[in-house]
């Protein structure tokens, strides 16, 4: 097999994740999660959301990068899934945006039907 | 390819033969298993975006229903969760070291952390159903826009039944929405649990069959990428449901 090494350990294909480093991200996902909790008792004037998404970000890029691999992995892979969360950012946005847009509409409409 | 390419070509029996070699086999069921996950968050996306169209409208109502959902136990569930994420991690590196007793001893822990999640997800769904915290729409909503509605069981039993006759109808109907839309996004992420069990289920009878090793572990990581899909979508759906201030 040409990718095999016969100087490394381990399989020829993937890359074998060091075990602190599996234990670390666990232990700063259990950490980033108390920490949301804490920060949802909290409140931030309007920053509670924005605060919590965040943290949430930071969690989901711990699991994309390490436990998923995509740090090691072929670009493509994390092209693929980037391209997912874009198209999720395009249809929040652009729904939210129509809603604020509408708003006053639906509220006529809403008072008109009473 | 050219003929002596060809002939020396040498098929390991992992490799299917469609494939040049096992490089190309694992990269692109990688490829299409990313492929399957980006279609998976798009498929949870159209949910997350009903989330924040009722939310952006009505969030005195988010607020508000908030307090009838256990921050302890979601808290304890996320934990769960990224555990048994670790566990299936910890997986996938015993199966390319070879060591194939620590590997089901790792899925077995991850099963059993998918069946505590399960369970917690039981308990709180039962105690929703039993105070008629439920959409509209359902019989044993306490949320009814016309208070006549509402069943005689939960008139008697909800504890929330007091309350829910000070609200006016229209604040009772944008609370059933906001549990219309926490058992939609809760009940699609269970189903995709209760997938992982029946995935991690069979990776353990593949396992104690001897199917993997250093040069044939793929299924193990395939398996995990899907898992650790599951628990991202927690991950976010936790703070949007449990931690609303």
């Amino acid at each position: 097999m040409s990718h095999s090494d016969p100087h490394s350990e381990g399989p020829a294909l993937g890359h074998v994740l060091p075990l602190k480093m599996l234990v670390g991200v666990l232990v700063a996902l259990l950490l980033l999660t108390g920490l949301t909790v804490w920060t949802g008792q909290m409140n931030f004037h309007g920053w509670d959301l924005k605060i919590a998404m965040v943290i949430a970000g930071i969690k989901a890029t711990l699991v994309c990068a390490i436990f998923m691999h995509l740090k090691w992995d072929r670009p493509l892979n994390a092209i693929f899934f980037l391209i997912s969360i874009v198209f999720v950012a395009v249809f929040l946005a652009f729904t939210v945006l129509d809603t604020y847009e509408n708003e006053v509409n639906v509220e006529a409409l809403i008072e008109s039907k009473r | 390819m050219t003929e002596s390419s060809a002939t020396s070509h040498v098929h390991d029996e992992h490799v299917a033969h469609h494939f040049d070699d096992a490089a190309q086999q694992f990269e692109t069921g990688k490829l299409g298993i990313w492929t399957f996950l980006l279609t998976e968050v798009l498929f949870f996306s159209g949910l997350f975006v009903v989330y924040s169209t009722l939310r952006n409208n009505n969030p005195e109502v988010f607020a508000y229903a908030a307090q009838f959902l256990d921050t302890k136990l979601g808290f304890l569930n996320t934990c769960v969760l990224l555990l048994s994420s670790f566990t299936f991690a910890l997986g996938v590196r015993n199966a390319m070291l070879g060591q194939t007793k620590a590997l089901g001893i790792n899925l077995v822990i991850t099963f059993l952390c998918a069946a505590g999640f399960m369970g917690i997800k039981y308990q709180e769904y039962s105690h929703k159903y039993h105070e008629g915290l439920l959409w509209s729409g359902s019989e044993h909503s306490v949320f009814k826009a016309n208070l006549d509605d509402v069943h005689p069981e939960i008139r008697a039993h909800s504890s929330v039944w007091g309350d829910a006759q000070k609200l006016t109808p229209e604040f009772r109907h944008e609370i059933g929405q906001f549990f219309a839309i926490y058992f939609c996004l809760t009940g699609l992420h269970g189903i995709h649990v209760l997938l992982g069990m029946i995935l991690i289920a069979w990776l353990l009878m593949r396992n104690a069959r001897g199917d993997f090793g250093p040069n044939n572990f793929n299924a193990v990581d395939f398996g995990a990428l899907y898992w650790h899909l599951v628990d991202l979508i927690w991950i976010f759906l936790f703070p949007l449901l449990y931690l609303i201030a």
